[in-house]
C-alpha cells in the first residue's frame, strides 16, 4: 500500500513545489517551484530523497499532517514551532516518523516559508515535467491549487536506509533576519530612471507590502522619477511603459515611480513597464524568506559578482551535499 | 510606399546571472520585430548546451541560460556574432507562417461588465474603452474603429505576462496604427478569453485575471488548453506562435454562441493557412500584401 499525508489543515498557503519547470519562458509559462530553493533542496538531502523531490512549501502558518506509514519528514526553511504529536521537535533535522503521527506548526517566529520534506517525495503526478504548482492557471501540484483541509497527498516509495537523525550542520543553517539586502544587476531599461531616482532606488530601504506573493513582491518606500521623454512608438503613454518586452525573473520594475515589484518564481514573464535590474538568482531565496513589513536593499553588483555569488552557494550545496548524503558501504 | 525604420545599435543587458536582455530598438516596428525572429532564430539553430530558453519579443528579446553551463558572457558574445552576420532584414527573406482567422465579438456583454466595474482606473470614466479608443484614434464612430481592428491581420510578435497571451502588432503602415494608453491603474478582474488592446498592441487574455489593456471584446476561442483537450493544442498548450499572422473577425452574438458551443463540444478547429509573408513586399505596398493574405484566408 502505497504511503500518503492526510492534510488536517492546508495552513495559510500551502502547495506542492520542486525545482521548477523551467525552459517553457517563451510561452509565457514561468517555471514555478520552491521560492528558497536552499531550504528545500537541504530538506530533501535531510530525508534521504533525490533533491528535486516534490516538497510542501507553506506560508506564514503552516499545515497540519497526518502520516498513514513509516517515514522520515523534516522541517527547513522559515523557523516555526513544530510539534509531532503535540511535542516539540527540531527542524533541520531528520525525524522519523510513523502512521498515524501529526505533524503540526505554530506560530512562524523569522522568515516566511517553512518546507516540509518527506522521505519518497510527494508523489502528485507530473505536469511537463515538474509537480511545481501554478497556482494562477491551475497546474501542477495537487489540481493545481493549494492545499485545503481535507486533502489526501499521494507519498512515492522511500528509498534506502532511513536518516533519521541527520541534522543539517549549524554553519549551513540560513538564518532569517527582517531586514534583506539583494545583490542586484542594474541595467535592462534604468536608463528610465533619473540619476538621482537611481541612487535612490539603491539607498532606500523598501518595505515589503501585502501585496507579496509567489509571482511578485510589491515593495513601498520612497518615489523615483522617470527621465522625461516623448514616449516611443507603441509604448503607451505613461513614463513607466516600454514596448512590451520580457521580463527576467528576479528583475524590478517601478510602475508608477512609487512601487518597485520584484518578479519571482510565478512571475508574469513580460510586459510593459520599465525593469531596472535584476536580483542574482540566489538571493531570489530571500525573497521567499521575506515577509510583510520586512526591508528590503538592493546592492548593486555587476555579472562576475552575480556569478561569483552563484559559485559561492553551488560550493555551500556542495558542503550540505557531503554532510548529509550517506555513501552506501 | 511606406518609410523604413533604422534601428539604433542593440543594446546588450546582463539580467542577473541567468538572463541577458538585447533591445533592438525603444520603438516598436515590423523592422525590429523581424530582426529578433532572425536572431533567435538563429540561435535556436546552433543548440548551444546551456541554454534553457529563448524568448522573441516585440522589439528587443531575452534569452535564459544555465550560468553553470553557459556564462552569460560568452553568450553575449554568440548574439553580437548573429547580430553582425543578420544585418538588416534582407529583401529575399521570406516568413514562412499560418494565417488565422480568431472571432471577436466587440462590445460584448461580458468585457462591458468588467469594464464598468473599473471606470475609477481609466483615463476617461464617462466613455466606454472603445468609446475611448475609437475618440483618441480620430474615428467618427465605434463602428469604424471596430472595422478598423477587424480589418487588416495581425502580426504576433511576442508571447507572455502568461501562458499563451499573444502580443499582435496590425500590419499597417506607422500612420495607419492605433494607440491607446494602459489602464491608469490595473484591473483586478479581466475575463478569459477578452480582446483588449494597449499601446500599439492587441492581445488575448488566456485566462482570468488581473489586466491593464483597453477592453473591447471576446473571443469565443481558447488561446491556451492546458489538458490540451483541443484538436488544435495536441502538440502545444497554447495555440499562438510568434511569426503567426491572425485576422480578428468581427462576428456577431449568434455566431459567438454557436462558436463557443463547438468549441465546448471539442468540434471547433481553428481556421488556418499556409503562408509566405516577405516583410519587404509588406513595407512596399502594405494593402497589396493584406489583400492577398486574407484572399488565401478566406478562399
Amino acid at each position: 500500500m502505497t504511503g500518503r499525508i492526510a492534510v488536517g489543515s492546508g495552513g495559510l498557503s500551502t502547495t506542492v513545489q520542486d525545482l521548477g519547470r523551467p525552459g517553457r519562458y517563451s510561452i509565457g509559462m514561468p517555471p514555478s517551484g520552491a521560492m528558497d530553493q536552499y531550504s528545500y533542496r537541504l530538506g530533501n538531502l535531510l530525508v534521504g530523497n533525490d533533491e528535486g523531490a516534490a516538497a510542501l512549501e507553506a506560508t506564514y502558518i503552516g499545515p497540519t499532517l497526518e502520516f498513514s506509514d513509516d517515514r522520515v519528514v523534516a522541517v527547513t526553511g522559515g523557523d516555526a514551532a513544530v510539534t509531532l504529536n503535540g511535542d516539540p521537535v527540531p527542524t533541520w533535522e531528520a525525524l522519523a516518523v510513523s502512521a498515524g503521527d501529526v505533524l503540526a506548526f505554530g506560530m512562524i517566529s523569522s522568515g516566511a516559508r517553512p518546507y516540509v520534506a518527506v522521505s519518497g517525495g510527494v508523489d502528485v503526478p507530473e505536469y511537463l515535467g515538474s509537480r511545481s504548482t501554478y497556482t494562477l492557471i491551475g497546474l501542477g501540484g495537487l489540481e493545481g491549487r493549494k492545499l485545503a483541509d481535507g486533502d489526501e497527498l499521494p507519498l512515492g516509495p522511500a528509498r534506502g536506509p532511513s536518516t533519521a537523525g541527520a541534522r543539517v550542520p549549524d554553519e549551513l543553517v540560513p538564518r532569517f533576519g527582517s531586514d534583506i539586502e539583494v545583490r542586484t544587476v542594474v541595467g535592462l531599461c534604468s536608463y528610465r530612471l533619473t540619476e538621482t531616482a537611481l541612487d535612490s532606488f539603491l539607498s532606500t530601504p523598501w518595505r515589503v507590502t501585502k501585496d507579496a506573493d509567489r509571482v511578485g513582491y510589491r515593495l513601498r518606500g520612497g518615489t523615483l522619477d522617470f527621465v522625461e521623454r516623448e514616449q516611443p512608438f507603441g509604448a503607451g503613454s505613461d513614463p513607466a511603459n516600454v514596448v512590451d518586452l520580457g521580463y527576467p525573473i528576479g528583475s524590478v520594475q517601478v510602475p508608477g515611480g512609487d512601487e518597485p515589484i520584484v518578479l519571482l518564481g510565478d512571475a508574469v514573464t513580460g510586459g510593459g513597464y520599465a525593469t531596472v535590474g535584476t536580483v542574482v538568482s540566489v538571493d531570489r531565496d530571500l525573497f521567499g524568506q521575506a515577509k510583510t513589513g520586512d526591508t528590503v536593499r538592493f546592492r548593486p553588483v555587476d555579472v562576475d559578482e552575480a556569478l561569483a555569488a552563484r559559485a559561492e552557494r553551488n560550493q555551500q550545496l556542495q558542503r550540505a551535499r557531503a554532510a548529509l548524503t550517506r555513501e552506501e558501504a | 510606399m511606406s518609410v523604413r525604420t533604422e534601428l539604433p545599435p542593440a543594446r546588450y543587458e546582463y539580467g542577473g546571472d541567468e538572463f541577458v536582455f538585447v533591445e533592438l530598438d525603444q520603438q516598436m516596428s515590423i523592422e525590429a520585430n523581424f530582426k529578433a525572429m532572425m536572431i533567435t532564430s538563429a540561435l535556436a539553430e546552433r543548440e548551444l548546451e546551456g541554454i534553457v530558453d529563448i524568448c522573441p519579443s516585440n522589439a528587443s528579446y531575452l534569452i535564459r541560460v544555465d550560468p553553470d553551463v553557459l556564462s552569460p558572457r560568452d553568450l553575449v558574445a554568440v548574439l553580437q556574432e548573429l547580430e553582425t552576420g543578420a544585418g538588416e532584414v534582407p529583401d529575399d527573406y521570406v516568413l514562412s507562417t499560418r494565417i488565422v482567422d480568431v472571432p471577436v465579438l466587440f462590445g460584448d456583454p461580458w468585457t462591458h461588465e468588467a469594464l464598468m466595474r473599473f471606470r475609477d482606473r481609466h483615463q476617461d470614466p464617462d466613455s466606454t474603452d472603445l468609446e475611448y479608443g475609437a475618440r483618441v484614434n480620430g474615428f467618427d464612430s465605434v463602428q469604424a474603429f471596430v472595422d478598423h481592428l477587424s480589418g487588416n491581420p495581425w502580426l504576433v510578435t511576442m508571447l507572455g505576462f502568461v501562458p499563451g497571451l499573444p502580443f499582435c502588432y496590425q500590419l499597417e503602415p506607422r500612420e495607419r496604427q492605433v494607440q491607446v494608453p494602459k489602464y491608469v491603474r490595473p484591473r483586478t478582474f479581466t475575463p478569459e478569453r477578452a480582446f483588449g488592446i494597449g499601446g500599439a498592441f492587441s492581445v488575448i487574455y488566456p485566462v482570468q485575471g488581473a489586466g491593464g489593456y483597453q477592453l473591447y471584446g471576446i473571443s469565443p476561442v481558447p488561446v491556451l488548453d492546458v489538458r490540451q483537450d483541443h484538436p488544435d493544442f495536441a502538440h502545444s498548450i497554447v495555440f499562438p506562435k510568434v511569426g503567426d499572422i491572425w485576422r480578428y473577425r468581427s462576428i456577431d452574438r449568434a455566431e459567438y454562441d454557436e462558436t463557443r458551443d463547438r468549441v465546448e463540444k471539442g468540434e471547433y478547429r481553428y481556421r488556418q493557412r499556409d503562408v509566405e509573408f516577405s516583410p519587404a513586399a509588406f513595407l512596399a505596398d502594405p494593402q497589396a500584401v493584406n489583400d492577398s493574405l486574407l484572399e488565401v484566408l478566406y478562399r
